[in-house]
């Protein structure tokens, strides 16, 4: 129990995909202008990252590595089922919530080339990227929660830079600096401000 | 490598493929939705910039209410007749015949920089909503136009530009019409005019003359010359503005001679 709980704090804030680890940093300045919108990111984000992980995991254990192959050919494999999983989950939502489908309809194919979703499936299955100090070789009970972490950490994340930027719209700062040049400047200071949690709990 | 390498990473990746490809045509027979034929077909057709003006949420929605048959082909404002005649042409109606004049946006005032006084300096957001909340704005006319250019940010066809007088210029040759601008205004200075007319009425203020002289060297001062000289009874001051009638209009501009302050506008220029 304390191994998930370091796992899943590891990966959700010490560790966090984008403000340490900067990885799919596109969605996040693409995605985090409007508060709602993030929130829909988020949700399709935990979702998709979750069901690849676990795909990924059989895939990667059950085909990739008994057939030797899994070293030179998990990215193009990863990426297949990652491709395939966002269209069936384009599907499932078109046709269970219309509504839905609609509000989301232009972030759930970019959640395809959400590098995000590789690389927590990357690191679930075959761990050492994030160089944590924990102990590797997951099971799916871990890497799942590995990854709900990481998806949690996203979304905490982008709603928590999302709200920042509907108030730095109407802030009283100089014309040059509008738009995304004040918004790199609150990521980099939201990044030091994680960068506070570094060695809580000796990870 | 050998050989069987290769061939282990095709079964791999082959069959990975093969198993995900199949599983997808299975849920999209599971979870197919039946879509009108036609919405996409349209929504093609339609500009795709959900400017909003046909009051349906967005492109998608007005596609959708066309073939609904809740809005008309010619719903799509900023598209004109060309997109109405390919909307009518995919329901198969006869469209040979759409006509009509079209509206432009035109600004409601002359009172430029050097024209109009102020009675304190804006030093905020430039935006003329937020202007506007800061005491009912800088200016002392109530009716003129702040000029900080929330019309030319709303223009999705970037048809506005702010001209030297601090007044925004409308391009119609690229305006569509969509009416961003005229929701965009919070003085309700900017409105759609049918495009063959020549005269206008460059003011909005309902002030008395005396009040709309002390602010304003372009206002209109209800003084009633261009209604003495109409020999056409098209132009009156009503509540201390002059109001043209674009029916009776024949735009003849001995209103616009004869205006003391230059408040009527012959926009011939602007037509081009």
């Amino acid at each position: 129990m304390e191994r998930l709980f370091l796992i899943f704090l590891a990966a959700f804030l010490i560790n966090n995909i984008l403000l340490i680890r900067f990885i799919a940093l596109c969605s996040f300045f693409g995605v985090s202008t409007n508060f709602e919108t993030s929130i829909g990111m988020s949700m399709a984000v935990v979702f998709v990252m979750t069901m690849a992980s676990a795909v990924c995991w059989g895939v990667w254990r059950f085909v990739l590595e008994p057939m030797g192959v899994g070293e030179f050919l998990y990215i193009p494999a990863f990426i297949l089922v990652i491709a395939a999983l966002v269209q069936f989950v384009e599907m499932v939502i078109k046709k269970v919530s219309p509504t839905l489908f609609k509000a989301m309809g232009i972030y759930l194919p970019l959640i395809t080339t959400n590098c995000a979703v590789l690389a927590a499936a990357t690191e679930s299955v075959k761990p050492g990227f994030w160089k944590l100090s924990l102990q590797y070789n997951y099971t799916l009970g871990e890497s799942l929660v590995h990854t709900v972490g990481v998806a949690l950490g996203y979304s905490l994340v982008i709603i928590m830079f999302a709200a920042m930027r509907e108030r730095i719209t109407i802030a009283p700062i100089p014309r040059s600096m509008r738009g995304f040049p004040i918004s790199f400047i609150a990521a980099g200071l939201s990044s030091l401000a994680f960068l506070g949690f570094k060695g809580l709990f000796g990870i | 490598m050998d050989t069987s390498m290769i061939v282990k990473a095709s079964i791999a990746l082959g069959g990975t493929g093969l198993i995900m490809g199949g599983l997808l045509a299975v849920a999209s027979k599971v979870f197919y939705v039946e879509v009108d034929a036609r919405v996409e077909l349209i929504r093609a057709v339609l500009p795709g910039i959900n400017c909003g003006a046909c009051g349906l949420p967005g492109c998608d929605g007005a596609a959708e209410a066309i073939v609904a048959g809740e809005a008309s082909n010619t719903a799509c404002v900023a598209g004109g007749s060309d997109v109405a005649k390919q909307i009518g042409a995919l329901l198969g109606m006869d469209v040979s015949e759409v006509t009509g004049v079209a509206n432009k946006a035109l600004v409601r005032c002359g009172g430029g920089k050097n024209e109009v006084a102020h009675r304190y300096i804006y030093d905020g957001q430039h935006d003329c909503q937020m202007a506007q909340q800061v005491s009912g704005g800088p200016l002392l006319c109530p009716y003129g136009c702040l000029g900080l250019g929330s019309c030319i940010t709303s223009c999705p066809f970037v048809a506005i530009t702010l001209g030297e007088d601090g007044l925004p210029k409308i391009d119609w040759d690229k305006c569509t019409s969509c009416g961003a601008c005229v929701k965009a205004c919070p003085r309700g200075i900017i409105s759609l005019v049918a495009e063959d007319k020549e005269v206008h009425v460059l003011c909005r203020s309902h002030n008395a003359g005396k009040e709309v002289r002390a602010v304003c060297k372009k206002g209109c001062i209800a003084c009633k010359a261009c209604e003495k000289v109409c020999e056409f009874d098209a132009i009156h001051v009503i509540d201390n503005l002059a109001v043209i009638d674009k029916d009776k209009c024949t735009d003849c501009k001995k209103c616009v001679e004869k205006c003391p302050t230059g408040c009527l506008a012959d926009l011939t220029a602007t037509r081009g």
